[in-house]
C-alpha cells in the first residue's frame, strides 16, 4: 500500500480520508512496514465499507489486515440501527465464529515432553481432523436445533465438559437471540456429522509451552507462568457456518436494491438491521456462534480424555474467544453511550480491565485476547485495553495472515519435508494431509510476532505471553 | 494483487488463480456449460489431484438463477454441499444449461484420505473476482474466489 494515499495519525494508526461515497474515514492500525506491504486491496475494501449506511465513527483494519471478501480480513466496522446500520454476511465471514480457546494443562515442559509422541498420536487418533472427517455424535432435528440455541452450555448439558467452563466462554457459553428456524436445512443437514470435528486448512489443535511472559500481573491472573503448557484449540462453526455464510450472501445480494442499497461490489452484500432479512441473518449467524462454541466444548471433552487417559491431569479454560463475528454492543461515541452492531472479520473481541461482559475473576485484568500463530512460529496471548474502546470498539488483530497463497507454498514446500523439519526442532506434527502441511508452512505466513507487537503498541490490546508449539494437530 | 488474465482457451482447460488467504477457480469452454464443468475440475484441484478420483457415482445437481454469475456460483456452492454431505469428491461433471436452469451430473466416489491425500476443505464460492464472460474468439471463461 502506498504511504503517500494516508494520514498518519501516528507510528501505529494511519487513516484513509473520506472521500466520493466515504461516510467516515478508514483508519488502518500497523507499524510502516506491516502497512505498507498490506494489499492496495484492503484500502479499497476499508473505503467500501466506510460507504455502508449507518457506519458509525471509522471503518477499521487490524495489523493483520489482508484482502477478503467484502470486508477485508482484519476488519472491524460498527453500525447504528436507528441510522439505517446494515449486517453483512462478508462482515461476519464464512466460517462464523471461527476463534481460538486455550486451556491449561497444569503441567510443565518436562512433563509434557516425556510423552509427548503418546500425546501426539493420542491427540491425532481422538480429534477427528481433515476434509471428510466425522465426529461420533449425530444430531436429529430436534438436537440440531436445541445446539443451535444452546451452544457450550447445550454440550456441557450433554456430559461434555463442566458448568464452570461456561463462565470462561464469550456470552457464558450460549449466544442469545439465536434462531434455529433461520438456519436453512442444507446448513443442518452439512453439520449433521460434523460435531466435534477440527476441520482443515488453519485449524488445529496445539500443545504449547509459555516460553515469555511479558506482563507478569496479567499472566499471573490468567494463570500463565514461565514453562507451562497449554492447550489451543482453533476452529469453527464447521460445516454450518460455512453454508450460512453461503445461503445469505446470496439472499443479501439479491435484496440489496429492494433495501436501497447500492453495492459498490457484489460482494458487499448486507441488509439494514431493523429488515426481515436483517434480522433473519443475526437470528441464523448466532445460531452458527452457538455451534462454534458447542464445537470447541466437544473438542475440549476429547481432549480432556486423552489428557486424563494418559497423564491424569485435567484441563482447565482459560478463556475462549472467536474473532468472526456480528455482536450488539454498548460503545461509547463522542461521549455518548450507543448500542452497536460491531462486525469483527479476523478480529478479536478485546474488552479492556472493569468490562461488566468479563469473568469476576478476570475483570480487572481485561479480557485474555488469543492469538493463533503457525505450526512452527508462535501464538500470543494479550489482554484488552481501556483505550482499546475508543481506538477500535474493543478490538484487536487475530493471527498471523498469510503471506503467500496456497499455490506457491506448495511449489516451494514438500508436507513430509515441513513436518520432518518441525519434529527436529522439538514440535511433533500430526496430520492426514501432506499437501496440507507444506500448504500451512510457517513460512507461508506473516510474522506475527511484528502483528502482535504492531497491535501492543497501538495500545488494542497488551501484550501477556508467548506460547510456542510442542505437539499440533492439523487438518 | 492483478486479477487473473485468461489464457487462450481453445480447448476445455480450467486453471486456479492466486488469491492471497484462498484461491481462484476458473474454467475455459466453447459454452458456458462446458466453462462450467471446467470450473468444477478446478475446484476438485483444490482438495486434491482429480486424476485420482474415480468417477464411480452420478450425482444429479439442479440450480436455476437468471443471471449466469449467479448461477456459476450456485453450481460450485452445490458441488461443495454435495461433497460435504455425502463425503465425496468429484472427478468427472456433465452441465446442461437452458436458460436460467442448470441440470448437471457430477460423478465420483466417497472420500479415501489415504489415496486421495485431501489437502484442504473448501467453505463456499464468493462473488470475489466472479465473471462469466465470451472473448471475441467465442471462447467461455467462468470463474471466481473461493473460500477455503
Amino acid at each position: 500500500m502506498d504511504l503517500k494515499t494516508l494520514t498518519k495519525l501516528t507510528d501505529t494508526q494511519w487513516r484513509i480520508e473520506p472521500k466520493g461515497p466515504m461516510r467516515v474515514p478508514g483508519i488502518l492500525f500497523g507499524n510502516e512496514a506491516l502497512i505498507r506491504n498490506m494489499d492496495d486491496k484492503v484500502y479499497e475494501q476499508v473505503a467500501n465499507v466506510a460507504s455502508l449506511p449507518g457506519i458509525v465513527q471509522a471503518a477499521y483494519a487490524m495489523p493483520d489486515a489482508h484482502w477478503g471478501y467484502g470486508f477485508p480480513i482484519g476488519g472491524v466496522a460498527a453500525f447504528d440501527p436507528d441510522e439505517g446500520g446494515v449486517v453483512s454476511g462478508g462482515g461476519v465471514g464464512f466460517d462464523i465464529s471461527c476463534g481460538v480457546r486455550t486451556l491449561h494443562t497444569g503441567l510443565d515442559r518436562a512433563a509434557i515432553l516425556a510423552v509427548q509422541r503418546e500425546l501426539a498420536d493420542a491427540l491425532y487418533y481422538r480429534i477427528p481432523v481433515g476434509l471428510g472427517s466425522t465426529g461420533a455424535i449425530r444430531l436429529d432435528d430436534r438436537e440440531m436445533d436445541a445446539m443451535l440455541a444452546g451452544g457450550a452450555s447445550w454440550a456441557v448439558g450433554r456430559g461434555y465438559g463442566r458448568p464452570e467452563d461456561l463462565g470462561r466462554i464469550e456470552e457464558n457459553g450460549r449466544m442469545a437471540g439465536a434462531d434455529p428456524k433461520q438456519v436453512s436445512e442444507q446448513a443442518k443437514r452439512r453439520q449433521r456429522d460434523e460435531m466435534g470435528t477440527l476441520g482443515s486448512g488453519n485449524h488445529y489443535l496445539e500443545l504449547q509451552e509459555v516460553t515469555a511472559i511479558h506482563d507478569p500481573a496479567i499472566a499471573a491472573t490468567y494463570g500463565l507462568e514461565q514453562g507451562a503448557v497449554v492447550v489451543s484449540i482453533h476452529c469453527g462453526s464447521r460445516g454450518l457456518g460455512h453454508q450460512i455464510g453461503t445461503d445469505y450472501l446470496k439472499r443479501m445480494a439479491l435484496a440489496a436494491s429492494q433495501h436501497g442499497i447500492h453495492l459498490p461490489d457484489r460482494e458487499l452484500a448486507c441488509a439494514p438491521l431493523n429488515s426481515d432479512l436483517g434480522r433473519a441473518y443475526l437470528g441464523a449467524m448466532r445460531a452458527g456462534i452457538n455451534c462454534a462454541l458447542a464445537n470447541r466444548q466437544i473438542l475440549t471433552h476429547l481432549a480432556r480424555q486423552v489428557f486424563r487417559d494418559i497423564l491424569g491431569a485435567d484441563l482447565r479454560l482459560l478463556y475462549d474467544v472467536s474473532h468472526n463475528t456480528c455482536k450488539l454492543e454498548e460503545h461509547r461515541v463522542e461521549g455518548r453511550k450507543r448500542r452497536l452492531y460491531v462486525h469483527r472479520k479476523g478480529a478479536t473481541r478485546a474488552f479492556g480491565p472493569g468490562h461488566p461482559d468479563l469473568p469476576a475473576d478476570l475483570r480487572a485484568a481485561g479480557q485474555p485476547v488469543l492469538i493463533g500463530g503457525t505450526m512452527g512460529t508462535a501464538s500470543y496471548v494479550l489482554a484488552g485495553t481501556q483505550q482499546s474502546q475508543e481506538l477500535a470498539f474493543n478490538s484487536a488483530c487475530h493471527g498471523a495472515g498469510r503471506a503467500m497463497s496456497r499455490h506457491a507454498a506448495t511449489r516451494r514446500w514438500q508436507g513430509r519435508a515441513v513436518q520432518n523439519e518441525l519434529a527436529s526442532r522439538g514440535i511433533l506434527v500430526r496430520s492426514p494431509s501432506p499437501r496440507g502441511m507444506a500448504e500451512e508452512a510457517p513460512g507461508a505466513y506473516k510474522d506475527v510476532s511484528e502483528v502482535v507487537a504492531a497491535t501492543d503498541r497501538a495500545g488494542l490490546a497488551k501484550l501477556v505471553a508467548r506460547l510456542e508449539p510442542l505437539v499440533c494437530i492439523k487438518g | 494483487m492483478p486479477m487473473p488474465v485468461p489464457p487462450p482457451a481453445s480447448q476445455p482447460s480450467w486453471a486456479h488463480f492466486e488469491h492471497r488467504a484462498d484461491m481462484g477457480v476458473a474454467g475455459y469452454g466453447m459454452t458456458p456449460a462446458e466453462a462450467f464443468e471446467q470450473a468444477a475440475l478446478a475446484l476438485t484441484a483444490i482438495i486434491c489431484d482429480p486424476a485420482r478420483v474415480r468417477p464411480a457415482q452420478a450425482i444429479p445437481i439442479q440450480c436455476e438463477e437468471p443471471d449466469l454469475e449467479l448461477l456459476f456460483v450456485d453450481w460450485l456452492n452445490a458441488l461443495i454441499y454435495e461433497m460435504a454431505v455425502r463425503h465425496m469428491l468429484f472427478s468427472r461433471f456433465q452441465v446442461q444449461i437452458d436458460g436460467a436452469v442448470l441440470r448437471a451430473e457430477a460423478w465420483g466416489e466417497p472420500i479415501d484420505p489415504e489415496r486421495h491425500q485431501p489437502a484442504v476443505e473448501i467453505k463456499g464460492a464468493t462473488y470475489t473476482a466472479l465473471a462469466v464472460q465470451q472473448d471475441d474468439a467465442g471462447h467461455w471463461v467462468a470463474r471466481c474466489v473461493v473460500d477455503v
